[in-house]
């Protein structure tokens, strides 16, 4: 999997290693903008509230 | 090595990919509801206290009130908030200099208590006879209540509003069932009471990290002061 994806990169192995961080990097921020706030209600750790909510 | 060998061997490297892959994610959002909300929300409150206090006009600095400013009768009435509308500031001297007020917002939904501490539509309003109900998080988003095991009888919790400070004292606490919705009844565990005291309550979850229980304080209003009397003394008096 991950091995042809960095055969499928271009150019010599520093630039492939650049580009698999920024991959990397985009991967995480989309996680941490809009994947993980949308999972998150389904974490039962933090409701404080009594009642029904 | 045969093809169906030599198949069943890339199956196994993809599954193993894929489930280091699933943990790497699992660890990343463990990072993220445990350190990244926290850092958006500090940033958020705390520029949302900042703008209303601005917005209420500053309070000198130091002159402690005067006894003649202090529990002047009844306290002013707040007009009732909208939804989702900032019309308070708690301050909790006892979590220590560090501790950075929060905004009171109306309303407790899990939207709404990502941007600050929820104040339970119905319940009374700062100042008033009856029980502030205020819900906040205690692990995420700011935790506004993380320390709320550190509250002992006498400590202050401190609520600023447009008009005036209101100085709330924690009387006792008590740990229930997430159903238990008499404690913020106007006259906690009672709700069929007609109530007489000014009275606000704290929920949070408890454990920690668990949604089994809540934990809860009550605390009764000591004093309040108009705003233009400066912070109540209380303010000062720290983890004392």
């Amino acid at each position: 999997m991950y091995g042809l994806l960095w055969r499928a990169l271009p150019g010599p192995r520093w630039v492939r290693s650049i580009v698999v961080l920024l991959l990397a990097v985009a991967v995480a921020a989309v996680c941490f903008e809009w994947v993980f706030p949308a999972i998150a209600p389904f974490v039962p750790f933090n409701e404080t509230t009594v009642g029904d909510q | 090595m045969s093809r169906a060998a030599s198949a069943a061997r890339t199956a196994t490297g993809v599954l193993g990919e894929l489930l280091i892959t699933a943990g790497t994610l699992l660890l990343l959002f463990v990072a993220w509801q445990l350190w990244w909300t926290d850092v958006r929300a500090d940033m958020a409150q705390g520029e949302r206290t900042d703008q209303l206090q601005e917005q209420w006009g500053g309070v000198e600095p130091d002159p402690p009130a005067l006894p003649d400013q202090v529990d002047q009768g009844e306290p002013p009435a707040l007009p009732e908030p909208e939804a989702g509308e900032a019309f308070g500031i708690v301050h909790v001297p006892r979590f220590g200099d560090g501790y950075q007020p929060r905004p009171v917002l109306e309303g407790t939904s899990q939207d709404l208590l990502k941007d600050g501490v929820g104040h339970y539509p119905g319940t009374a309003l700062p100042g008033a006879v009856g029980n502030v109900g205020l819900a906040g998080h205690r692990v995420t988003y700011g935790k506004p209540f993380n320390q709320v095991e550190e509250l002992v009888e006498g400590d202050a919790v401190v609520v600023e509003t447009e008009q005036a400070w209101f100085t709330y004292r924690v009387s006792t606490h008590e740990i229930v069932d997430p159903g238990d919705v008499d404690v913020i009844a106007p006259v906690p565990g009672d709700p069929t009471a007609v109530p007489t005291e000014r009275m606000l309550t704290i929920t949070t979850c408890h454990p920690m990290f668990s949604a089994r229980e809540r934990y809860i304080v009550h605390a009764v209003l000591e004093t309040w002061q108009p705003r233009s009397a400066g912070e109540p003394v209380a303010m000062a008096q720290g983890a004392g």
